[in-house]
């Protein structure tokens, strides 16, 4: 995806939807998992209470970023981890290439960690002749379509059976046309045992570090994590500084609120805390910055860090859901991509706030009470200020502000309105007018209300 | 400078002025019935459990659950005579060929189902998962009703690792269909004694 021309978010999305029968799956899909996040939710009476102390506990974070981070280096150290710090995606990457050379490997496997991913760990390690495999399914699956994953829970939810079906047939020599989730998962698995087995370094993600205890907590329903870094002799874990939190104690309430929002799951299958490494091995955290600290020091954008990753927010996205996760050309996609993305490189991710209908069904879903769709409003203004705007909005609002500055042009714009709707409505229902895709033009009014007005007060 | 030292002193700049952690933040769940709630959400998950008077009973359903299973391995003493290999190894990788794991679960939750399991249940941290099948022996005094309650018995530092598994290994990345055994376990049986 990197090395082509990138759409902006609407383009893309024209292109997603051009197979109708593939969006209304993917629409219904992602609704069928809210709606499991839903009945998961009715079943916890304090849901909202839990959901404002977590949204407390990392505001807290936040706040005590600084003491918390250090706190967690000691105990970690204390435990026999060694702790790396990047400033940014390349010290990441060569901090994990380093410690690759120094294992004596030339192959990793590695579990679900969205931070490799904005990093572009992958393409690092294969141009330095690393071999990397993913073992999550999902992100396996398009790890061998050369695709990026498009959504952050489920990598392959924009594809199909058969298309993964073809895919293992091509890589896994699974037979052709085979498209039972049973047997393709069976395949993976089988293929992925041989490769847990035979790799020295695993790298996994982190969901949560505690400072208290320097150590950490890793979810995953495959298990995947877990063969990896317990069978290899190096284990390193990726982690944003954000996802620190205080003590132990608090696990209670961001693991009853992670698979619930997530899957509507009670819990993930496995939810490993590792806090040292087992005996002969050698255990890493790569603690990263990545344009983080510039977000905490943004008042009105700081709390995105509050992230717990569960996918909630793309998953209730009316917009998401209809536009698919490659239309956000940016590793974590949806509302919580589009508040964070902007961080990261405001031109090039300037159309992102714009791919929301500010409904907030994000923000009410948001396990940590992030206030994502003021955000998405609030990043819009700052684009614009900052000139990053798309062209043919400033164009269009300039030309607005002149109209409604001027009484007489604009009911002279309303009197031309009227009229080209009544007799000439080809020249505004036609493809070049983006209202009107997907949209009946409205009847015209007879007359304007100003004109009403003065009818009516002279009778 | 240095990366930490950067990275600290702008974390330090940006961050906000001190907010105090929630002292209100653990809940009180109340069920009829701890065991009964453990096992309809572990069903839910895709496990099984059955709740039994002893040792003697747990052996005579591994029996017909496992018939003529090699490779078993047990970490209850009260079981060994059905292990034929074990979790004791010194790699790791040993495990490789294990059928079925048969460990002891010290501590449950009942509103989700999780069983939490550190290096002193687990010779191997891989067990659980390397293993094809899995088989978790609990007792019904150590459910607590949830995850609040599991934590404060719990030191999660006590051994190097510990987990709580819920269930069998599963995933739905295949167009949302759910596959039981993905990379762990292929099933879980969890045996409830008094």
């Amino acid at each position: 995806m990197n090395k082509q021309l990138i759409l902006d978010h609407a383009d893309a999305a024209v292109e997603f939807n051009k197979n109708e029968a593939k969006v209304d799956w993917h629409d219904e899909t992602l609704w069928f998992v809210r709606t499991k996040r839903d009945r998961a939710v009715a079943q916890i009476p304090e849901w909202e209470q839990l959901r404002e102390a977590a949204s407390q506990i990392k505001n807290h974070v936040l706040s005590n970023m600084h003491d918390l981070l250090i706190q967690f280096e000691e105990n970690a150290a204390r435990n026999g981890i060694k702790i790396h710090w990047a400033a940014d995606g390349d010290e990441h990457n060569a901090i994990i290439l380093d410690i690759i050379k120094q294992a004596g490997a030339n192959r990793m496997v590695k579990s679900k960690s969205m931070l490799t991913e904005e990093c572009h760990l992958n393409q690092f390690l294969i141009d330095k002749g690393i071999e990397v495999i993913d073992s999550d399914l999902g992100e396996r699956i398009v790890q061998m379509r050369n695709e990026p994953p498009s959504h952050i829970v489920l990598p392959a939810i924009h594809l199909t059976k058969a298309e993964v079906g073809e895919t293992f047939h091509e890589h896994l020599g699974t037979e052709k046309g085979a498209t039972d989730p049973q047997y393709l998962t069976e395949a993976a698995r089988q293929h992925l045992r041989e490769t847990f087995l035979t790799r020295k370094v695993a790298l996994t993600g982190v969901n949560f570090a505690i400072a208290e205890t320097g150590g950490f907590v890793v979810c995953t329903n495959e298990g995947n994590a877990d063969m990896g870094a317990h069978l290899a002799d190096v284990h390193i874990a990726a982690m944003g500084f954000e996802k620190i939190i205080p003590r132990a104690e608090h696990l209670g309430v961001f693991l009853r609120l992670l698979a619930r929002s997530a899957t509507g799951q009670p819990i993930t299958t496995f939810s490993s805390h590792f806090h040292r490494p087992r005996p002969g091995q050698e255990m890493h955290i790569v603690i990263v910055d990545n344009g983080r600290s510039r977000q905490l020091g943004r008042p009105d954008f700081r709390n995105s860090l509050k992230c717990i990753r569960c996918a909630a927010c793309l998953n209730t996205c009316p917009v998401y859901r209809r536009s698919g996760g490659f239309s956000y050309h940016s590793a974590v996609a949806g509302p919580i991509g589009s508040i964070l993305a902007p961080n990261l490189d405001m031109k090039k991710n300037a159309d992102l706030p714009f791919a929301s209908t500010l409904c907030g069904s994000c923000s009410n879903v948001c396990p940590v009470k992030i206030d994502i769709h003021d955000q998405l409003y609030k990043w819009r203004q700052v684009l614009m200020k900052e000139g990053y705007g798309p062209g043919s909005k400033t164009v269009a609002m300039k030309a607005m502000a002149t109209v409604l500055e001027s009484p007489r042009l604009y009911r002279m714009a309303g009197k031309v309105g009227r009229g080209v709707l009544r007799f000439a409505p080809i020249t505004v229902e036609n493809g070049l007018n983006p209202w009107y895709n997907q949209r009946e033009m409205p009847e015209p009014p007879s007359e304007s209300f100003h004109d009403w007005y003065v009818n009516n007060k002279k009778a | 400078m240095t990366t930490r030292d950067q990275m600290l002193a702008s974390i330090k700049a940006n961050q906000p002025a001190l907010l105090p952690t929630p002292t209100n933040f653990t809940f009180m769940s109340v069920y009829p019935d701890l065991t009964q709630q453990f096992i309809d959400v572990l069903t839910f998950v895709g496990g099984a459990a059955l709740v039994v008077p002893d040792f003697a009973s747990i052996r005579a359903s591994l029996h017909t659950q496992f018939p003529n299973m090699t490779s078993v391995a047990t970490t209850c003493p009260e079981l060994t005579d059905l292990a034929d290999v074990t979790m004791n190894v010194t790699d790791p990788h040993e495990l490789s060929g294990l059928n079925l794991a048969i460990i002891e679960g010290p501590l449950a939750v009942a509103e989700n189902a999780a069983i939490w399991v550190d290096e002193r249940q687990l010779p191997q941290r891989v067990a659980p998962m390397i293993t094809q099948y899995l088989v978790i022996i609990i007792r019904q005094s150590t459910i607590v009703p949830n995850m609040h309650d599991a934590y404060k018995l719990l030191n999660v530092d006590e051994t190097g690792f510990g987990t709580f598994i819920c269930g069998p290994s599963k995933t739905a990345d295949i167009e949302q269909s759910l596959v039981i055994g993905a990379h762990g376990a292929r099933s879980l049986m969890v045996y409830i004694l008094p």
